[in-house]
């Protein structure tokens, strides 16, 4: 929870015409990806149907390439955010609870409202709408207990094993890679 | 240009994509693909509509900042671009209740919207206990090695995978 203070000003209108043009293209990216769809992401949590993962693995070896690349130039700084076990853990299970029940998450329930569902945008919209906002009620409660409940900080895997970052990009890639030939394999 | 008609890109090319655009996005804006605080800042900006100043100075929005930002604007391009996708492949459709969902629990719509409401609640609360979503953990953080990342995107799908059989009674 260390997350940089978001700054009270409005930002300046070329942040947000960018946030637009970067928008536009992640949605399109995540319909054309078909997982804009309720029946895919039950397909995939259901084990069916690994598409949901495709997108996001071959998502993760390419952004990471070059963010990596990026950083080791000089041109980037990561962005991470740091965390506990009471907070990722259980807001992880509590998410993938939602995640199931609605069948969307909160990026393919915006491309689901694009795609013309009408449960993303009545039901959902609404339900996360709430849900954000119940947090933010408790979360003065929360802050000093439960999500400060097993903290590690904000550090990547190259940080917890200490040994230079290409030495983690190199073989995560390679593994993430097998797992995505192995899934074509296996017919999923 | 039949690559823009068509209804489903390989999801490896959508998924190398996304990357891409994280790359950009990392260049230009200084900031990972995110969408769950966006929902949070709203859901601070609604109420303030209706509580004035002070919903600002909760402790929560005010670390997130009420404000129509970056992130705001990329979550209303997600819908805008998916629109844009679905209507040149002809995918676009007005639809209360989703096929799988008819076929195992019928046509009502009712009931699908209830469980979407029930839903979003414990999404958008374990979005923001989390401090992150699958765009957030799953695809920016997961790329970057983040720890909290990882742990979240696991238990994401862990959460996820245990609800949907209990759901669809496979258990």
């Amino acid at each position: 929870m260390t997350q940089q203070k978001a700054d009270t000003g409005t930002a300046p209108r070329s942040e947000l015409l960018w946030g637009l043009i970067f928008g536009l293209a992640f949605g399109f990216l995540l319909q054309k990806g078909g997982v804009t769809k309720y029946d895919v992401i039950i397909a995939q949590l259901l084990l069916e149907d690994f598409t949901v993962v495709k997108v996001m693995l071959s998502a993760v070896v390419t952004g990471m390439l070059g963010i990596y690349l990026m950083k080791h130039l000089g041109w980037v700084e990561l962005r991470t955010k740091s965390g506990s076990l009471g907070m990722n853990v259980i807001g992880g299970l509590l998410f993938g609870v939602g995640f199931a029940v609605l069948g969307y998450c909160p990026g393919t329930l915006a491309g689901a409202v694009g795609n013309g569902y009408l449960d993303a945008l009545v039901g959902g919209i609404l339900g996360i709408l709430l849900g954000a906002g119940l947090f933010a009620e408790l979360y003065p409660k929360l802050r000093g207990g439960v999500l400060r409940l097993g903290e590690f900080g904000n550090i990547t895997l190259p940080d917890v094993l200490n040994v230079n970052e290409w030495v983690v990009v190199i073989p995560a890639s390679a593994i993430l890679i097998l797992l995505m030939v192995w899934l074509e394999r296996a017919g999923l | 240009m039949e690559w823009l008609t068509a209804v489903r890109w390989s999801p490896y090319v959508a998924g190398i994509g996304i990357g891409v655009l994280s790359w950009l996005t990392f260049l230009i804006s200084k900031k990972p693909l995110g969408c769950s605080t966006a929902f949070a800042s709203s859901s601070g900006m609604i109420r303030q509509a209706f509580e004035g100043k002070a919903t600002a100075l909760q402790p929560y929005y005010d670390r997130i900042g009420l404000s129509v930002d970056w992130q705001w604007m990329l979550v209303l391009g997600v819908v805008i671009g998916s629109f844009l996708s679905a209507l040149l492949s002809g995918d676009f459709e007005l639809l209360w209740v989703p096929e799988r969902w008819l076929v195992a629990f019928g046509p009502a719509v009712l009931p699908r919207l209830l469980t979407a409401l029930v839903g979003g609640i414990f999404m958008g609360f374990g979005a923001r206990w989390a401090d992150g979503c699958t765009s957030g953990h799953g695809i920016s953080g997961a790329l970057q090695l983040s720890v909290a990342s990882w742990i979240s995107a696991i238990f994401f799908f862990i959460g996820g995978i245990i609800t949907a059989y209990l759901i669809f009674g496979l258990f």
